[in-house]
């Protein structure tokens, strides 16, 4: 119990320094991750969320086919 | 591939392949719909309009997905990078006109469900998918660039169409761009073609029975 506490309030701290170190900066920088590499990240959530979406579709309409195959017996 | 290299979009505008080609997509499906509607009220066969039907269902389909797609765009673009505030967001005429858009589809599948007799509910329909073609060029084209807008092509941005001004759009980018249109529109068509002759089975067995 102890040993998560203490590496919440590491993780914390590690928060709390990255949020110190980029206030330095000339805007304030959040969502780091996405920012990263010329908002590279932006364009994979973009591209994935075609994907799921895609998929998810696909995958109604495969269950309307089982569907209309299991009534044609 | 390089892209160009522009403040605030940085790596983001490679999101024209997939973002942009959505809304190309979905007017093509939806244009096909239209001419399907139009088809079936010439000669009143149920083919086209399950055609009609299974065309504006994927043409939807596209719509959310670009809708989807804009808003994670935007949220790394305007929100924060532009420091737009939330009310300038909501207040865009781009997101409304899109919105009111994919609403009049809505509402047509609405209007699909809620008829029990088949030929008025093909009948009733088609006439509404043209209204909802005709609204969808006001709402999505036109308004939009009338008023300004945060979105490329309002009238601050001087460009028009941004998608298609031979001037505005980096040529490295239309290589993929263009290509990429065809793409997803190709998979929008099979998607469709998929559904529909789903139905024209579904529909066989419905008259055998």
């Amino acid at each position: 119990m102890t040993k998560i506490l203490s590496k919440l309030l590491m993780l914390f701290g590690c928060l709390l320094c990255s949020t110190v170190l980029s206030a330095q900066d000339n805007q304030p920088q959040m969502a780091d991750l996405m920012r990263s590499n010329g908002k590279i990240y932006v364009v994979v959530a973009v591209c994935l969320t075609i994907l799921i979406g895609l998929f998810v579709y696909v995958f109604v309409i495969d269950r309307k086919i089982s569907r209309l195959e299991k009534n044609k017996d | 591939m390089d892209v160009p290299r522009l403040f605030i979009l940085n790596e983001t505008i490679r999101n024209l392949y997939f973002h942009v080609c959505m809304w190309f997509g979905m007017m093509i499906l939806f244009g096909t719909s239209f001419v399907y509607s139009i088809k079936y009220l010439r000669g009143f066969s149920l083919r086209n309009d399950i055609f009609a039907h299974q065309f504006a269902a994927v043409g939807s389909f596209f719509g959310i997905l670009g809708y989807a797609t804009g808003t994670i765009w935007a949220n790394y673009t305007w929100v924060s990078d532009q420091s737009q505030s939330l009310g300038s967001i909501l207040k865009e005429p781009k997101l409304i006109g899109a919105a009111i858009a994919l609403l009049i589809y809505g509402a047509y599948f609405v209007l699909r469900g809620s008829f029990t007799d088949m030929d008025k509910k093909a009948r009733v329909s088609a006439v509404y998918n043209i209204f909802a073609f005709a609204m969808l060029f006001p709402s999505i084209w036109i308004i939009p660039r009338l008023v300004g807008s945060l979105h490329p092509g309002a009238p601050g941005s001087e460009s028009g169409n941004p998608a298609l001004n031979f001037n505005d759009i980096d040529s490295r980018l239309r290589m993929i761009f263009y290509p990429a249109v065809i793409g997803w529109t190709l998979l929008g068509v099979w998607i469709a073609t998929l559904k529909i002759r789903l139905q024209l089975i579904k529909d066989k067995t419905l008259f055998h029975d």
